[in-house]
């Protein structure tokens, strides 16, 4: 109960390319029975955060389907709760939520009427493991006014596309730079900020007298001198998935026994919606390896290198290989898939073909699945 | 009300330690899934779920309903065990006796008519239809009856009815049946009706539904009406029913579809993580729950959650219930293998010939190995058909590092 949390889940990016044209990003589809959503949710119910705010725009249809119950994450109790916000018109304001620091200015209300010391603020597109209370010590311990969670940036991913930061040997964070051109350092910011709730309010509401809007740029690196920042390490797994490259790679760490203990066997559960599907089925001439497997599927040719999402049916003579298959796609007989993601709910036709040769190819072909 | 405290003893070791309604079916389910979810499937949001024998795992599986969405401001699922009165307590001691003992939960709630389920049987039945027959027929009480082959009709409760389908006969066990109409032990009373009947028989020992309560009502000249019911109903009360009963859902189109939208079944969820599939694993004709890591072999099996199968090991025909371990080198077939236990390194299971059990020989009476949850087999053991284990056995235990086939290890009690 010392913190309250908030999850930036508003965005969308251009380079989800043709995926992020259903959903939002803290809603895709991850490692094989989860959202990405869940993994900051989970976290944060496990270090006994219990009330959650969801800042949501694109397409927050897609995620108010996934929390439509908070219980699945433990949330909903008479204390706290876990709250859903999307951008209304009130008496005072029309915009749609401008930057990250105006959607908390936005909500600012809810942020004043709570009770909690600290704000752990987090986004929905990262895929990790971590204990906030341990950040809140380091934040304590420290003095600081904001806390920056960071990581060694992925080696295969691109590091132009995050934050990246240079710390002092006491963790203090003396330069920030957004997306820059050329990285001086391989330490990125993982999105994810501790701070006092008042001294949130108070900067929120001064960046909004001022006309500004972004939490990162406006606060964080503008006053980098004159408040302690400092940089909390999170040695553990950390990917943040909006590319198509790194949705990618992150679903396919999974693959790998290490990742799959470090997720699933180690430390506290990750929760998900629970969906009631039945256990997975392999009919004669099912050829599964090297692949997770998810409920509801329906097996009954070859998988090789791949992930099965929920509720996917394989047709006789299929070869699927390297290819991520969203939930409820239904492959055809005779489907030839490699290096593909294969979009949600499709339909692939008998006998097609579709193969990634020097990217990963993201299939969405909206046929038809009972007009054929 | 759901009657779910019967020990189900031809189920031998797998119901040492959980009532029968608790025995995993299907991969992820539970026996008792099925009515539960039945119920809330029709509309009926109030369940009373009786237990005695072995509650613990039954109890934590139900908690307050919410996977049934049983979680209910008013109503919802209770579970309602034996309990002491002042001046005497009593176990429940018949089916009928056990609702008598909780006319006070009923009588709170003050319904129309009461709906009387067991749990032992796996179906997808609406039970708001046969309530509409009832009503219609201004029936006193209503017993679901399904149509069974005439050839096996002596081996059930059948019941003869006119052609407004109002019983004019019960028989049970017939030699010579005159109808193929086999009563399901689903009643569906009028609760004026049942209530006097219950307080009427109360000193009836061992008060049942079938034996006494029914020809009571019988007796006294009630409208009871035959509610015919055509799906699929299986009873699971022997090993191998309840073998058969897994394997028909490995086929290609089983006649019982779990994978249907409309009608679902609900269950706990223990584990959501996806199954990992090793490189070196194969699967074929097979289901195979959340969470598993199956690196072996396995062919016409049906695997709960949680399950791991290591390299090499070949699991066939064969039901492995939650979080079973096969380890490596282990060849296993025909074995139903209940919760949580290991099989050792190179252990092989359902070896040699048939023989006849020498531990009780109407309840083990198959091919199969019959392992009870929690149970450990050590390495390199071999054990024959037809045999029983339940508890965690050493090589100690083995002679000549084999349990020939009809043998069996019960270690019960023992909590290493």
């Amino acid at each position: 109960m010392r913190a309250l949390g908030i999850i930036l889940a508003g965005g969308n990016n251009s380079r989800m390319g043709a995926l992020s044209n259903k959903r939002a990003i803290a809603a895709m589809p991850i490692a094989g029975s989860y959202r990405s959503i869940d993994f900051t949710l989970s976290n944060m119910t496990n270090s006994h955060i219990q009330t959650v705010a969801v800042l949501s725009q694109y397409n927050a249809r897609s995620l108010n389907e996934h929390l439509n119950s908070a219980k699945w994450w433990n949330f909903g109790r008479k204390q706290g709760g876990l709250f859903l916000f999307t951008p209304t018109v009130t008496a005072d304001n029309s915009w749609w939520y401008r930057g990250t620091a105006d959607a908390m200015w936005q909500n600012i209300d809810f942020l004043k009427e709570r009770h909690e010391p600290y704000v752990i603020i987090a986004n929905g597109d990262c895929v990790y493991r971590i204990d906030f209370n341990k950040v809140l010590d380091y934040h304590v311990q420290k003095q600081a006014n904001i806390t920056v969670v960071c990581a060694k940036c992925p080696e295969d991913d691109d590091i132009t596309r995050f934050g990246v930061v240079k710390m002092d040997p006491d963790g203090r964070i003396n330069d920030f730079e957004e997306k820059p051109m050329v990285a001086h350092s391989n330490i990125v910011s993982t999105g994810v900020y501790v701070i006092r709730r008042r001294a949130l309010i108070e900067l929120l509401e001064q960046c909004n007298k001022e006309g500004r809007y972004n939490f990162v740029t406006d606060i964080l690196i503008r006053y980098l001198g004159m408040q302690k920042i400092y940089g909390y390490m999170l040695d553990d797994y950390w990917r943040n998935i909006s590319s198509i490259d790194a949705y990618y790679r992150a679903n396919m760490d999974f693959l790998k026994p290490e990742v799959q203990d470090h997720f699933f066997k180690e430390g506290e559960t990750i929760y998900s919606k629970a969906m009631d599907l039945a256990p997975a089925k392999y009919n004669e001439g099912a050829k599964v390896s090297g692949s997770l497997i998810s409920s509801g599927c329906i097996i009954n040719s070859q998988v090789e290198n791949s992930i099965l999402f929920k509720k996917v049916f394989v047709g006789s003579g299929c070869v699927i290989k390297n290819s991520i298959i969203l939930p409820g796609a239904y492959i055809g007989d005779n489907a030839y898939i490699e290096n593909c993601i294969v979009e949600s709910n499709e339909t692939l036709l008998s006998n097609t073909s579709y193969v990634g040769r020097d990217n990963i190819m993201v299939v969405a072909e909206k046929n038809n699945r009972y007009g054929v | 009300m759901l009657l779910a405290g019967g020990q189900g003893s031809r189920l031998g070791v797998l119901t040492s330690d959980m009532a029968k309604p608790a025995v995993a079916f299907g991969g992820k389910y539970r026996i008792i899934d099925f009515p539960l979810s039945n119920c809330i499937n029709s509309g009926i949001d109030t369940v009373g779920v009786l237990t005695q024998y072995q509650p613990l795992v039954l109890n934590s599986h139900i908690g307050i309903g919410i996977p049934w969405d049983l979680d209910r401001n008013n109503g919802g699922v209770s579970v309602l065990p034996p309990y002491e009165r002042s001046g005497n307590a009593d176990w429940y001691s018949g089916t009928a006796n056990a609702i008598y003992q909780n006319l006070n939960y009923i009588d709170n709630y003050d319904p129309d008519y009461v709906l009387i389920l067991s749990g032992d049987h796996i179906y997808k039945m609406d039970y708001e239809a046969m309530l509409d027959f009832h009503k219609q027929t201004h029936a006193d009480v209503t017993i679901a009856a399904i149509p069974v082959p005439m050839e096996e009709a002596s081996r059930f409760g059948i019941v003869i009815a006119d052609e407004k389908k109002q019983i004019t006969e019960f028989e049970e066990k017939p030699e010579n049946p005159r109808s193929n109409l086999a009563s399901m032990g689903i009643y569906i009373f009028s609760w004026s009706v049942l209530r006097k009947a219950l307080i009427t028989m109360r000193d009836q020992s061992n008060c049942d539904f079938g034996k006494h309560i029914i020809p009571y009502c019988f007796n006294e000249g009630m409208r009871i009406f035959a509610y015919e019911f055509n799906g699929y109903w299986k009873d699971v009360g022997t090993l191998q029913s309840y073998w058969e009963a897994n394997m028909e859902l490995v086929d290609l189109i089983p006649e019982f579809n779990l994978y249907e939208e409309f009608w679902k079944i609900y269950t706990k969820q223990t584990m959501i993580q996806p199954q990992y599939v090793a490189p070196t694993a194969s699967i074929e004709r097979a289901i195979v729950g959340a969470g598993d890591r199956i690196a072996g072999h396995v062919k016409n099996s049906v695997l709960g959650s949680g399950v791991v199968i290591d390299e090499d090991a070949c699991v066939t025909n064969s039901i492995l219930m939650k979080n079973v371990h096969i380890k490596k080198g282990a060849v296993v077939d025909h074995a139903i293998i209940a919760e949580n236990t290991v099989i050792g390194e190179e252990a092989k299971l359902g070896e040699g010939e048939y023989a006849e059990s020498k531990l009780n020989k109407k309840v083990y009476a198959s091919n199969l190995v019959t392992i009870g949850s929690n149970s450990v087999i050590p390495d390199h053991v071999t054990i024959g058909k037809n045999t029983a284990i339940h508890g965690v056995t050493q090589e100690s235990d083995y002679p000549n590092m084999a349990l020939e086939s009809g043998g069996y290890i019960i270690k019960a009690g023992d909590r290493a």
